[in-house]
């Protein structure tokens, strides 16, 4: 890893005189609203599904999630999700939807060079970080719970 | 000095027998149609894709269009062009090898990410100056979905983004130039010099331009013996709303004003206040379509005399900025003026 370079010390000041800040305060705040709505939402429809006959509360989960991606992998499709990702940020993209977004986004954007080599080989370029990530952290949990357990 | 037509100082050149900036045409894309420039582009895709098979093909289809219809304007055939300069924001500048390949003259292929296009005019009038060509051609192209997902995401991917960020303009814009008498001159040009400051925000592209087109104005104008005032617009390159606030500012502490009614950056200028686009449009098809187009109108009716188009490229790759190397800035400059007749 190459160390990041600094901005020149009398050049900083006047750099971040110009920008304009992110909205922190604003994206958080929507983020938290949109997301937490999104999952009440998800809640909801699950707590209904679950109340079939013969569909149990894991199954009704499975259930919600798989139609909570196909919208989102859908709006993707239509153009629609980055548009509303633009205002709800991390309202969208923590949730299961991001994720979606993500393999559609690529799968969609390199099928111009082929099935094979383009959607196969980069659909999950950007998911890949959290696949590679969230295995390895896993495998240390499991490792840990493990030990504690012999213990 | 490689004739009489040609006396140097410092970075700039500054012609005693100007060329002539023969015919211009700027092409541009359904967004782009849509902003407060749309009457000035010769032709407009209403999809951006128009049926090619790939974005990247539409991008080349743009560039060979554009040529093609300057040639068209300039009165002459493609075999009067003796020299085709190029490029695009692409690997290994394809859309431009590809259109070379379309119009088959002697090619040289260029990069100076969003500068290309002026690049391309100081390249080519240093050619016909010095008498090695009669008649060139340069232009420079870029699409925003090409760009979007060779430098950043998928298109549709839902990041969001900072205020400052700019979006990339799918626009092209081509330029014959040449010996022969005619209303436009290429009075003067400068070629920038690389200047990093340190920035690595890949998405504040005007914070990391801006020192650039402040280096080039000031060698420009201190090389010319004139001041801002000498020309009715100063144009730089894609710094957007961000970046034009900075090179006003930096200008400033070095003494020189730019008037702010006779300085507008392109990249403000192609979209409006379209918000849609945050800071405003870049990409090499931004200043290529707003001077071969807009500003090439503007110098034909006579509503503007002299302008100076000082193009802004930032010379990133997508592996130098994840290995978080800064972003060097480069810019260089274009006198027109309108020689009365």
């Amino acid at each position: 890893m190459v160390k990041k370079p600094k901005v020149a010390s009398w050049y900083d000041p006047i750099i971040k005189a110009h920008g304009t800040p992110r909205p922190l305060f604003r994206n958080c705040f929507v983020a938290f609203i949109f997301g937490g709505a999104l999952c009440a939402v998800a809640e909801y429809f699950q707590l209904l599904i679950s109340q079939i006959p013969g569909v149990s509360d894991k199954d009704a989960a499975s259930i919600v999630m798989v139609i909570v991606i196909a919208l989102a992998a859908l709006l993707t499709g239509l153009g629609v999700f980055d548009k509303i990702a633009q205002q709800v940020g991390a309202g969208l993209a923590v949730p299961i939807t991001g994720f979606a977004n993500s393999i559609t986004s690529s799968t969609l954007e390199f099928k111009s060079e082929g099935y094979v080599l383009g959607s196969g080989c980069n659909g999950f370029k950007l998911a890949g970080a959290v696949i590679f990530f969230g295995i390895g952290s896993a495998v240390v949990v499991a490792l840990i719970e493990l030990i504690l357990g012999i213990v | 000095m490689m004739s009489g037509n040609i006396g140097r100082q410092g970075q700039s050149w500054i012609f005693s027998v100007p060329p002539t900036l023969i015919a211009a045409a700027a092409i541009g894309g359904p967004k782009e149609g849509k902003g407060p420039l749309g009457a000035d582009f010769d032709y407009l895709f209403a999809d951006n894709r128009d049926g090619q098979e790939s974005f990247e093909q539409m991008e080349q289809k743009m560039l060979q269009i554009a040529c093609e219809m300057a040639i068209a304007k300039a009165g002459c055939v493609v075999n009067d062009i003796d020299f085709f300069l190029c490029g695009d924001l692409l690997n290994q500048i394809t859309s431009s090898g590809f259109t070379a390949r379309a119009l088959s003259r002697p090619y040289f292929g260029l990069f100076a990410a969003c500068a290309t296009s002026m690049e391309g005019v100081i390249l080519g009038s240093l050619l016909i100056a010095s008498g090695a060509a009669n008649k060139i051609i340069c232009a420079a192209g870029s699409h925003t979905c090409t760009a979007e997902r060779q430098f950043r995401y998928p298109n549709e991917y839902g990041c969001q983004k900072p205020p400052q960020s700019q979006y990339t303009t799918t626009a092209a814009g081509a330029a014959v130039i040449g010996s022969e008498e005619g209303t436009i001159k290429i009075t003067a040009v400068t070629t920038g010099r690389v200047v990093d400051l340190g920035v690595t925000d890949s998405f504040n592209m005007g914070g990391a331009m801006a020192p650039a087109f402040a280096d080039t104005i000031t060698a420009h104008l201190l090389q010319r013996g004139v001041s801002a005032d000498y020309y009715d617009l100063i144009l730089s390159g894609d710094l957007g709303r961000v970046g034009r606030d900075i090179a006003l500012d930096l200008l400033y502490r070095r003494g020189i004003v730019l008037n702010e009614h006779r300085y507008v950056d392109c990249g403000c200028l192609i979209y409006g206040d379209d918000k849609s686009v945050f800071a405003g449009g870049s990409g090499c098809g931004c200043v290529a379509s707003v001077s071969f187009g807009h500003i090439y109108r503007r110098l034909m009716t006579g509503e503007l005399n002299r302008v100076l188009i000082a193009a802004t490229g930032a010379l990133l790759s997508p592996t130098s900025s994840q290995q978080k190397q800064s972003i060097p800035g480069i810019s260089h400059a274009v006198a027109l003026e309108r020689i009365k007749q």
